[in-house]
């Protein structure tokens, strides 16, 4: 795959694990971050572990988190992994503190279960979601957290998965895309996903349709 | 719905696996790599590595060790052993390990879990705890008879009078994000893991538990996640004996109605 990707690598945590999964896809990424910006030409992922507090100071730095808001905002396709997803709603609670405010939505606690969930679970493609369910198929991924998406948009759910009860396993809007779980650890599966991500995206990056792509993300961000 | 893990784990010592019957009396087992990969492609969940190697030099080779499996493994991993200092932990974390295990250092020092829950986040802090029934644990009347564990430290050498569920709970309060639990009545012994000592912990504690210690048939397995409520459970000889494959356990997990990621 010759599709380059700008990764993100101020919020610690799986950036190792992303780098090596992207190492053995053969996708190659460029590391970005307050001193090397990203210019948005590339499709930009931003892998989280941890505090969604905690990623959200960090990514603050220097006013980086309104750089990366400002290109979303403007048609950059975005993948957010874990607490990369969390950050795209307005709110979590898991700080009391603001999101990115690229998705309406807020991130809230688990309520039953075991916290935090950890394991394989298994993600489909609700009859809601506005992508088509044939193009995401469902399957079993690996997931650690404590924290869960709540999107106001039902459409916005690109996967949802049942922990005593359902919950939003990924969302995709347009440009924005989030996985709850962990692509880069959940085998050969996790894997196609992150691919079929990078070719969606490498599709929509291709010239002319750029720029119409990025007309559209702006009017969506408003 | 969540799925019930299986973890096969790999004891390495000087880039070798070797796997200890009650941690002592060591067998050679082959390349830790090629066997992660192996039980990788039968379907293991997880992969556990605990590092036995007692020597500076081999501290090192692990690290490196552990950047070969983060290389090549697409599923999660841990590693444990004589992880002793949040440097310990800050080395295995940036080399690739997806968790790391804490035991007798977080015994010493409790404040290390908190340590290493703040800095890295209770996902990648895993608190094991080598457990054995008390003695007296049947008849200790102060307690009304209740059947009491006690902590173990030093690959099971040693006992420092804790009580192993209080212990537990504990962690827990300092920020563990799963325990994983270990009987030393059953270590290596083949005979079912302790099915009373697992259901207690589970039942208690708001965390995952990974059961292990004693595994010695598919069955094993049924009957810890049926009986017990075990989040996950581990275990080694039978895997690396070739006694049984994973797909074996899981197959006779998912006949039970319980379930397993196929």
């Amino acid at each position: 795959m010759k599709t380059e990707v700008d990764l993100v690598d101020v919020a610690g945590g799986n950036l190792g694990s992303v780098r090596r999964c992207l190492d053995r896809l053969g996708v190659p990424y460029n590391l970005v971050n307050p001193q090397n910006v990203p210019d948005g030409s590339r499709p930009i992922i931003l892998p989280g572990v941890g505090n969604f507090g905690a990623v959200m100071e960090n990514l603050q730095k220097d006013g980086f988190d309104q750089l990366v808001k400002r290109l979303v905002a403007g048609g950059t396709p975005y993948l957010g992994i874990c607490v990369g997803m969390q950050i795209l709603f307005d709110w979590g609670d898991e700080s009391n503190s603001a999101g990115l405010g690229l998705l309406p939505g807020k991130v809230v606690k688990f309520t039953r279960g075991k916290i935090p969930q950890i394991g394989w679970n298994k993600i489909q493609c609700p009859d809601s979601s506005q992508s088509k369910k044939t193009e995401w198929p469902g399957g079993y991924v690996y997931f650690v957290n404590s924290f869960v998406c709540q999107p106001e948009n039902i459409g916005d759910i690109l996967y949802s998965a049942d922990y005593y009860g359902d919950f939003c396993a990924a969302v995709k809007r347009d440009n924005i895309c989030g996985f709850q779980f962990h692509p880069e650890k959940s085998g050969p599966f996790g894997q196609s996903l992150l691919v079929r991500w990078i070719e969606t995206v490498s599709t929509n990056c291709d010239g002319g349709e750029n720029l119409a792509y990025a007309t559209k993300g702006v009017e969506n961000a408003d | 719905m969540l799925t019930k893990r299986i973890i096969p784990c790999l004891d390495v010592r000087d880039g070798r696996t070797v796997k200890g019957v009650n941690f002592t009396n060591l067998r050679d087992m082959g390349c830790p790599v090629e066997l992660g990969l192996m039980y990788e492609s039968q379907g293991a969940d997880e992969l556990m590595f605990l590092d036995i190697t007692a020597s500076v030099e081999g501290r090192a080779a692990m690290l490196e060790f552990v950047e070969r499996v983060a290389d090549n493994l697409s599923i999660p991993f841990t590693v444990g052993g004589g992880v002793s200092s949040r440097g310990n932990v800050t080395e295995l974390l940036n080399a690739g390990a997806d968790k790391v295990s804490m035991n007798t250092a977080a015994v010493k020092r409790p404040e290390l879990i908190n340590e290493v829950s703040t800095q890295f986040g209770s996902q990648c802090c895993v608190v094991a705890i080598d457990a054995r029934k008390k003695e007296n644990g049947n008849d200790n009347l102060d307690n009304g008879g209740k059947i009491e564990w006690e902590v173990l430290i030093k690959g099971g050498r040693e006992s420092v009078g804790l009580d192993a569920l209080e212990w537990a709970e504990e962690c827990v309060r300092r920020g563990a994000g799963e325990i994983l639990l270990t009987s030393w009545n059953r270590d290596g012994m083949q005979t079912g893991f302790d099915i009373e000592m697992v259901k207690a912990f589970s039942e208690r504690l708001p965390i995952p538990v990974i059961a292990s210690g004693g595994a010695a048939n598919p069955e094993s397995f049924v009957e810890v996640f049926e009986k017990a409520g075990a989040d996950a459970a581990l275990a080694a000889s039978i895997f690396h004996d070739k006694i049984y494959s994973i797909g074996d356990v899981k197959l006779a997990v998912k006949n039970a109605g319980i379930s397993v990621r196929e």
